[in-house]
């Protein structure tokens, strides 16, 4: 790979200036992370590239820890100076008095790689990029005359942090995301339709050796076809089956949101005090992994410097552990678990999933449709949200039919299905054998977007309700 | 910043202004340039339990350039105001347009001769106000909003204020400058009863401190959640819903994008064939208005420098306009309303509406609810991002709030949707509030009754 990653973004020794700077105020803890990610993306829409854009994003933010108290300041300028102006003023914020004098010792600076990148995108000449949005475009529109519309995007971001504090900890970090994305609109008598597909890895452009953009393009442009024909959505509870890959979703609102340690710290969160408990069926075995290599969510090391790692949260429907950043382990006086992300440099890091996902189980999927007399079968999901505290959580299906005696039959409009998350853990009865990732997400929490990724076998949940109109 | 676009000359920013002058001053032959430039600083208090949480300080600038050449558009922007960083993003902007396809209608705004109206959008008080007051003012929310009752928790009590500067100017003779500042507070809670747990939130908005409702917001912030405390799954129906005031301002956001130019002339919109029509209840006039001070997003220009104005949308039912850019114009043979939006420097300019008000009635809230026989009062909804789709206008999204009786109040329900079509949305409205609150969004809120709304639960 032809991503430099000798030179650090910031010389050791100022460094550890702007972090002793950073305790000047009598703060027990001071961390430097530096950001430099630089973006190239590219845009298709009516049938015209409308536009490459090139981003450049850097700086650094300061945070300083006093007590309960986090003081935070970030600055685009990486000359000493401008450093330690961030940390005076982060400092400040979190002031307790004076704090005398301090040395930092870093330690040797870590690495912790998990993906493997093999075709740098900034090595490759932008028309190649402008090129994968014509051909989608094309596929989409040569397969059917009701496809009216196609936009689609192209993304790559290589993002080179530095993390450094107090404790000592030195960690970087090289990532690489390519992002492709395709929506295509259908129109037919009883209105329009949409159909969306999207790919995300933490990998090069050799993800469209193994991806094929025109393939993706064909699904979205079916997706909107066959919901052309699409019946209103069911409203009430019945059996919802959710196919491999489409669903994770599910986990990442029922439970995941939950399970992060700032909002079972503050008692917002429907599973605290639920430790060694069963929380879900015995079928689930839910992890979140910051290692899975090439996925969406993989980081090698967290944006407080610590690597990721694999950790259990659910293992056979018992509750195992919650997710942890620097700040919630230091209060519970135990490690930390590789969740701490933020970002950018500009905002303050915060306990976030990485890439979570629901085990296998030993069904085969098509007898999970066979055993489902009257249901839905739902084929893609869209986004989610979730109130923590009550656990009461919606997702969007995007693609979704029905179930009539154990086979899938006609297709259904777009609707939200909405449960509470214990309730519908409990209630997964059928699951298969057929794990894959899904789609990459963008996971909102407090005004700041990470990347996540997430992924299960196809499963059956006994009752959710359907947000529909037909009776 | 939401109102940081002001530009009357007492408002200008010379440096930054100077900064954009040279960038377009560097255009080629048949090169057209536009660069915009942002500088700004917030300041973000959280409490919790007494304790100042996290105190954020902080400021960020940079710079987006927008080349055309021969009808293809290449932009580039970069995170700093550094010189050598500048030259770099004009550089990278002038490689990106051999990518893209000429475009005959691609181009920047030119100058339309419609005046601003001048608007105040710096509070000097604002400006100066104390970081300890800033504190304390949190502290403050905290106390009160535990005070209203022993049920409740506070999971978040938040101060937040921020300060913006932006210039543009392009070949083709925009040249605008504007500073604004603006803060709110905000405050999430908690109440339980045994092992159930429910949520609340409210915010107060002002152009300074000295204008927040604190009591207000910790009523508000402590009813929402102590409200729902025993909610149950209500059973399925058709049924009348009673939107509150916040809810309907996200509903309104959601049709934003219907009468956005560009989408109607890309087939995005499901009004597209639907000028003149009535595609609402006639009692419905909805308006686009930036220059109504009063509104949250208010400003004097858009996101290409040109003024902002009044559109009036929807008039009594029937749909008048759609919102455009000089883009979009182009596009469909009319002129700009002056409705570009711009997420910051990073980006480029969109189409949409910027201050949304629906025209009030006269009834209050209680007043409305008491002429509901049999309905739900919508107090808040999750996943409009998920269930609701602007391009077929299926709308389905989950809820919570209070059944509602003999135009009373009855029992808390919650973990239901509630479903329809926007279409249909539209012409089922049957009363609008004369409850206007000045929510900090780009739409006003009222309440709002729509009718035949299919409500799944049990």
């Amino acid at each position: 790979m032809s991503i430099s990653t000798s030179e650090n973004l910031v010389e050791a020794d100022v460094i550890a200036k702007v972090l002793a700077k950073g305790r000047a105020t009598g703060a027990e803890f001071s961390e430097i992370y530096i950001e430099d990610k630089r973006s190239t993306s590219a845009g298709l829409d009516d049938g015209k590239v409308e536009q490459v854009t090139s981003g450049r994003d850097r700086g650094a933010g300061i945070r300083v820890v006093a007590g309960e108290t986090t003081g935070f300041a970030h600055t685009s300028d990486l000359s000493e100076r401008g450093l330690l102006a961030a940390a005076e003023a982060a400092a400040a914020a979190a002031r307790q008095g004076d704090g005398g004098v301090h040395k930092i010792a870093l330690q040797p600076l870590l690495r912790h790689p998990v993906n493997t990148v093999r075709i740098a995108p900034n090595d490759v000449p932008k028309a190649s990029k402008v090129a994968l949005l014509e051909r989608a475009n094309n596929a989409a529109r040569s397969i059917d005359g009701a496809i009216v519309q196609v936009s689609a995007a192209y993304g790559d971001s290589y993002r080179r942090i530095l993390v450094a504090n107090s404790d000592g900890v030195f960690s970087a970090d090289d990532q690489v995301r390519t992002l492709f994305r395709v929506s295509v609109v259908a129109t037919g008598d009883a209105g329009m339709q949409t159909g969306y597909d999207s790919l995300g890895h933490t990998i090069g452009f050799e993800v469209f050796d193994e991806n094929d953009v025109e393939e993706m393009a064909i699904r979205a442009a079916k997706q909107a076809i066959v919901k052309l024909q699409a019946r209103p959505a069911p409203s009430g509870s019945l059996p919802v089956v959710i196919k491999q890959g489409s669903g994770g979703v599910l986990f990442h609102e029922a439970c995941g949101h939950g399970l992060e340690a700032d909002l079972v710290g503050k008692g917002a969160s429907v599973y605290r005090g639920k430790m060694g408990e069963l929380v879900a069926s015995p079928l689930v075995t839910l992890i979140d992994d910051g290692t899975m290599s090439g996925e969406w969510g993989a980081i090698g090391i967290d944006d407080e410097g610590h690597p990721s790692q694999r950790n259990v949260l659910i293992e056979n429907g018992i509750l195992t552990d919650y997710m942890w950043d620097f700040l919630r382990a230091r209060k519970e006086n135990r490690r930390q678990s590789g969740n701490g992300r933020r970002q950018s440099y500009a905002d303050l890091p915060m306990v976030r999933m990485t890439n979570t996902f629901v085990t296998n189980g030993t069904e085969e999927p098509d007898d999970i449709v066979r055993a489902t007399e009257h249901g839905v079968y739902v084929a893609k999901l869209g986004g989610g949200s979730v109130d923590t505290a009550s656990g009461d959580f919606v997702f969007g299906m995007v693609e979704a039919y029905l179930i009539e005696n154990g086979e899938i039959t006609e297709p259904l409009r777009e609707s939200n299905l909405i449960g509470n998350g214990p309730q519908v853990l409990k209630d997964i009865d059928l699951l298969g054998n057929d794990f894959a990732m899904g789609n990459p997400g963008m996971c909102g929490k407090d005004g700041q977007g990470v990347p996540v990724g997430d992924g299960q076998p196809t499963l059956r949940v006994k009752a959710m309700t359907i947000g529909g109109t037909a009776a | 910043m939401s109102n940081g676009s002001g530009n009357s000359s007492s408002n200008s920013v010379p440096d930054l202004q100077a900064i954009v002058d040279r960038v377009v001053a560097k255009a080629g032959k048949g090169e057209q340039i536009e660069a915009y430039v942002s500088r700004g600083g917030e300041t973000a208090v959280r409490v919790y339990e007494g304790e100042v949480e996290h105190f954020v300080s902080a400021q960020s600038e940079g710079i987006g350039i927008r080349v055309i050449k021969d009808g293809r558009t290449g932009f580039a922007y970069a995170g700093t105001l550094d010189a050598d960083a500048i030259a770099e993003v004009l550089a990278d902007a002038r490689d990106n347009v051999a990518f893209g396809t000429p475009d005959e209608y691609a181009g920047l705004a030119e100058p339309d001769g419609v005046a601003q109206i001048p608007q105040k959008f710096w509070d000097d008080e604002l400006a100066g106000y104390a970081t300890a007051d800033k504190i304390s003012l949190t502290k403050e929310l905290e106390k009160l909003t535990l005070g209203m009752d022993s049920r409740v928790r506070v999971e978040e009590s938040n101060y937040d204020d921020g300060w913006g500067e932006v210039a543009v100017a392009t070949t083709t003779g925009i040249r605008e400058s504007g500073r604004g500042n603006s803060c709110y507070v905000s405050v999430s809670t908690l109440a339980d009863d045994g092992d159930e747990t429910q949520t609340g939130f409210s915010f107060s908005v002002g152009d300074s401190p000295k204008e927040f409702n604190l009591p207000k917001a910790a009523r508000e912030a402590a009813d929402r959640a102590t409200r729902l405390l025993g909610a149950v799954k209500p059973p399925s129906k058709r049924t009348t819903v009673v939107l509150d005031p916040y809810v309907t301002s996200q509903f309104l956001g959601v049709l934003s994008s219907t009468l956005n130019g560009e989408n109607v002339s890309k087939g995005r919109s499901f009004f597209a064939d639907k000028l003149g029509e009535t595609v609402a209840d006639p009692r419905i006039t909805l308006v686009d208005d930036p220059t109504n001070p009063l509104a949250y997003t208010a400003t004097d220009i858009d996101g290409e420098g040109l003024a902002a104005r009044r559109n009036v949308l929807i008039e009594n039912g029937v749909l008048k306009m759609f919102v455009q850019s000089s883009y979009s114009a182009r596009r469909t043979g009319t002129k700009s309303t002056g409705n570009a939006t711009r997420g910051g420097f990073a980006g480029t300019p969109g189409v949409g509406c910027l201050a949304m008000q629906l025209q009030p009635g006269t009834q209050s809230q209680e007043e409305l609810i008491k002429g509901v026989d049999d309905g739900v009062w919508i107090q808040m909804v999750q996943g409009l991002h998920s269930g609701v789709n602007p391009i077929s206008g299926d709308f389905s999204t989950g809820a919570s709030g209070m059944m509602i009786r003999n135009g009373a109040v009855a029992e808390p329900v919650r973990e239901f949707t509630i479903a329809s079509t926007l279409q249909r949305m539209l012409l089922d409205i049957v009363a609008i509030g004369g409850d206007i609150d000045w929510l900090p969004s780009r739409a006003v809120g009222l309440t709002l009754v729509i009718r035949d709304v299919t409500m799944s639960g049990q």
